[in-house]
């Protein structure tokens, strides 16, 4: 079963500068816990105590996981997922 | 330092007085490696916000598909003040994640006159860096 998962710029520092990586799981949360255990520190970069991280986009395919089920989102062999850092700021 | 056209440099500014008193935001793409800005990437404000800009997430992934099946990169990656100077605020530095990207910053405070700045963010820390501007005004 695989997965691939997108990486951006930034964090490709945990995957050996790999733009694309794959893993196993059966939900969004399961595949992260794959990944970490390979590219360690990954997780936390996605994940805060309460749940996924706000300023992360995470896609399943064309959509974004937090209009599907967050980390218990299904995924399955052949999925892409694809992690894009929010882009945001402002005036303060 | 920055190289950029005028006319783009005019759009951004356009854009962002457009906008106001929302503060806008966008991309210019340009070839990966090249430091080049060249296609000009008005973004929706998801935030829609005097203070706060966010780029609309599917938006994004369309944008940033793109870029990646031309073999781009965002080169620039713009956003407007309204009501503060054209330096990065907190905010910006900390969510500044495109470390190879240019940061403009302008500012529409002022009614008859845009700030238009430059910066690096890399790793929290933030460079001013000189403009050039290229071409005939």
């Amino acid at each position: 079963m695989a997965i691939e998962v997108r990486i951006p710029t930034i964090l490709r520092t945990y995957t050996g500068g790999a733009k694309s990586v794959e893993g196993k799981g059966e939900t969004l949360g399961e595949l992260f816990d794959d990944l970490d255990s390979r590219h360690q520190g990954l997780r936390e970069r996605l994940v805060g105590d309460a749940g996924l991280r706000r300023f992360v986009n995470v896609y399943l395919n064309d959509e974004d996981v937090r209009f599907l089920g967050g980390l218990q989102t299904p995924v399955a062999d052949g999925d892409t997922v694809t992690v894009l850092p929010a882009v945001a700021g402002g005036g303060r | 330092m920055l190289t950029i056209s005028s006319a783009l440099r005019a759009k951004i500014v356009a854009h962002a007085r457009a906008d106001h008193p929302d503060e806008a935001c966008g991309v210019i793409a340009g070839p990966a490696g090249s430091d080049r800005p060249e296609r000009f990437i008005p973004m929706l404000n998801a935030e829609r916000s005097p203070t706060f800009y966010r780029f609309d997430s599917l938006e994004q992934l369309r944008v940033w598909r793109e870029m990646d099946e031309r073999d781009e990169e965002p080169v620039v990656i713009y956003h407007s003040h309204t009501a503060t100077q054209a330096y990065p605020s907190r905010t910006d530095i900390s969510y500044a994640s495109e470390p190879e990207a240019h940061y403009v910053l302008v500012s529409t405070r002022e009614p008859d006159q845009a700030e238009f700045r430059s910066f690096r963010i890399v790793d929290g820390q933030v460079a001013e860096e000189e403009v050039r501007v290229a071409g005939a005004e």
